[in-house]
């Protein structure tokens, strides 16, 4: 093993498995998107122990409807259990990680070893993965987690293709990485700016993304280096997207593909998994036919809100992979509405509103597999057949007679007035 | 026998002729490092170095503690144990560290040599720490971020040494990108002239940037880049030297004055301070109190925009 030489990243791996692709859910509705447009785990927020203080995180109840709906479309649960734990967050450590198991989670993704080793004494039925948290960059530490029991190994953020291919030449072991997403530009965990800036614990769920922030940056003694009106310095980074380079991700065997988000809307969430589940489809289809098909790339940037980049996996990012001007966080394209129900004898589908439409408008839907179409609205009525002149009520149900077919959980959005 | 047992008093150094000043000061011990294996030593030292400072400490009762403590990719590896087994040959008292890959290491190379477990702002439970003492380490550094109350409950259900650092600046955001280099290149393609392009390679520690959040004018974070990324650092100066006891009191086993960025000057003055604070107290634990001009010399050397404060240790955090 001592002489084993640099990866051969040119010469192509014979992958026999897809790799998993595992998508983030901030609520139960968002975990059952997920799954349904693709997603082949998906990782969520418990009540406590997670790095989402913020988000809509699950009951136990929740998670065992969660599992149960993922479970029918042969689809994992995960849950992050990320923090770095304080003495007194030990406490009901023990009976946190029980109820996990008796829900039916398949795996904790954990960072703090006193949440790995109690997870691994009192609930053995959970895998335990190795959060990015971490900062794990080097084969000796994956391989040193390895022996302590641990399946899987979350990569830093900071690690290249080519380290991940040497990785995985010295341990036998599932790597995971992130692909998709928004990305702390600091390694991470070795971030404490929400702690000096706002008294909110970053590593125990309070961040408060400081980075995205603006400063100053000053030469020695009060000199400014640039002038006030000059774009301002700020360590906010662009969000990561390896749409266009699956085949590089796949073949040097990286077997779960992460996308990053439990913050995000249910559109991004499900536009995100579904391109990339329809990537991943196509490759394994075809490994040597296999092309990048531009409507992908568009379909992401309809969800996306950030600028975006490769992140290390090429080279340590440079001036072009930050945001310094003023960020434009509107997405091209909002979400509209649900389809809950089609009338294949009238074509009238029944769609929950999920944000403001009106007749004239242009819309598209968008459903699992790269189902789309455009359409304009055309009459609109509520559930007892009255005529609407617009969908303005959060959740209503709406009847609208559409182009093509639909089926219950496909998408509708339009694009965002400017 | 806690009571038998002082504290240690555990400096930095930039260089050698600092290390002789800080020790004949009162410093008990000292970590050095170099930033090919070390993350935020206050100066170089590199193997021929270290190997000074041991000859200097040993016979005067010194302990030089040797940090691999930065974040470890793989091209280091082949280089890892070698450099392990240097120091040890070299006699330092403890190698300081973050990364299993070190563990791992030491253990296959069997090495005897002390680990201290120093995860900066990871090491926030005693669970954790205790787990790290069953796979070698033999001390724990606490991460800045914890309160009094922590600490010492830390101390109590953990049977590693514990460390805590009682004075100077502590680093809040460590990436691997080259922020300040980004951020000049980013400028200099909108046609930005600056006086950071005139300081050729004027980004390192001594280069004196620092930064200013837009809604805080009064708060300077130094930041510098070097081998290791991008490091910012806190606007203000830990100084715990009037509430010293509180963690003498419970046995702390090593406190740290850090003298990154700081003139040996500033730096001698605040190790004879804490060196006197901690005689007194040992001279006479029940009858101690703390005298307010002892704080005199560092606050005469003190940059006025920098403010003492005692960090975290009396503050609530919420998440």
């Amino acid at each position: 093993m001592a002489t084993l030489t640099k990866p051969k990243l040119q010469g192509k791996r014979h992958r026999l498995a897809k790799p998993e692709l595992l998508a983030p859910a901030g609520s139960l509705e968002k975990l059952k998107f997920a799954v349904h447009y693709g997603a082949d785990a998906v990782y969520i927020g418990g009540q406590k122990y997670g790095l989402r203080s913020n988000a809509d995180n699950f009951s136990f109840e929740e998670m065992k409807e969660g599992v149960e709906f993922a479970n029918r479309y042969g689809a994992k649960v995960f849950v992050a259990t990320n923090i770095y734990a304080h003495n007194e967050d030990i406490e009901g450590l023990e009976d946190y990680l029980r109820s996990l198991e008796e829900a039916g989670i398949a795996a904790i993704i954990a960072a703090d070893p006193a949440v790995i080793e109690t997870a691994q004494r009192v609930a053995p039925g959970l895998e335990v993965h190795l959060s990015t948290q971490q900062s794990t960059l080097n084969w000796q530490a994956v391989k040193f987690w390895k022996d302590e029991g641990l399946p899987r190994v979350v990569l830093a953020r900071e690690t290249s293709l080519e380290e991940i291919a040497e990785i995985k030449l010295h341990v036998d072991i599932e790597i995971e990485a992130f692909v998709h997403g928004a990305m702390c530009s600091s390694f991470s965990g070795r971030c404490v700016l929400s702690n000096h800036f706002t008294d909110r614990d970053s590593n125990r769920g309070g961040c408060c993304q400081s980075c995205r922030w603006k400063y100053d940056l000053f030469v020695d003694e009060g000199a400014p280096a640039y002038a006030p009106e000059d774009d301002k310095f700020t360590m906010g980074s662009k969000d990561l997207c390896m749409i266009e380079h699956l085949p590089g991700l796949i073949e040097v065997g990286v077997d779960s593909f992460k996308i990053e988000g439990r913050m995000k809307s249910l559109h991004y969430v499900a536009t995100v998994v579904g391109v990339y589940r329809q990537a991943i489809d196509a490759y394994f289809a075809d490994p040597e036919g296999y092309e990048l098909k531009p409507q992908w790339l568009e379909e992401i940037n309809k969800a996306a809100n950030r600028p975006l980049n490769t992140g290390f996996f090429f080279d340590t990012p440079g001036a072009e992979d930050h945001i310094y001007e003023p960020e434009d966080k509107a997405a091209p394209y909002d979400f509209a509405g649900v389809v809950m129900a089609y009338d294949e004898s009238t074509g009238v589908a029944t769609i929950q509103q999920r944000n403001h439409f009106k007749p004239g408008q242009e819309v598209e839907f968008v459903g699992p597999n790269g189902t789309f179409f455009k359409q304009t609205v055309g009459d609109l009525t509520d559930e007892a057949g009255l005529a609407l002149d617009a969908a303005r009520h959060p959740l209503q149900l709406i009847r609208m007679r559409t182009g093509q077919s639909v089926k219950p959980m496909d998408m509708m959005r339009k694009r965002t007035v400017k | 026998m806690a009571a038998t047992k002082r504290t240690e008093l555990l400096t930095t150094a930039a260089s050698m002729e600092e290390l002789r000043r800080l020790a004949e000061a009162g410093a008990d011990a000292f970590a050095v490092g170099e930033s090919r294996y070390a993350v935020r030593m206050a100066g170089e030292f590199d193997l021929g170095m270290i190997r000074e400072a041991v000859a200097f400490a040993k016979p005067r009762g010194v302990r030089i503690y040797a940090a691999v403590n930065n974040l470890i990719d793989n091209a280091l590896l082949p280089q890892l144990p070698a450099y392990l087994r240097a120091l040890d040959e070299a006699g330092v008292d403890a190698v300081i560290f973050g990364d299993p890959a070190v563990l791992a290491v030491a253990r296959s190379e069997g090495l005897t040599i002390g680990l201290h477990w120093n995860a900066e702002m990871t090491s926030t439970n005693y669970a954790t720490a205790n787990y790290w003492g069953r796979r070698g380490a033999m001390r724990v550094v606490l991460a800045r971020e914890l309160n009094m109350e922590q600490v010492i409950d830390f101390k109590a259900n953990t049977g590693l040494e514990v460390q805590v650092q009682v004075h100077g600046m502590t680093n809040i955001y460590h990436s691997k990108r080259s922020l300040i280099h980004s951020y000049a290149e980013h400028q200099q393609r909108s046609g930005k002239e600056a006086e950071l392009k005139e300081h050729a390679d004027g980004r390192g520690m001594e280069s004196g940037l620092y930064l200013i959040e837009v809604e805080r004018p009064d708060e300077r974070f130094p930041i510098y880049e070097d081998a290791n990324g991008t490091h910012m650092m806190s606007s203000d100066d830990i100084c715990m030297l009037e509430s010293l006891h509180e963690l003498l009191e419970p046995g702390i086993d090593s406190v740290k004055i850090e003298g990154l960025l700081k003139p040996t000057a500033y730096n001698e003055a605040v190790v004879r301070a804490y060196r006197a604070v901690m005689d007194a107290y040992y001279a006479d634990p029940e009858g101690y109190r703390f005298r307010d001009e002892w704080l005199d010399p560092i606050r005469e050397l003190q940059d006025p925009h920098r403010e003492l404060s005692f960090g975290f240790f009396y503050k609530e955090q919420v998440y």
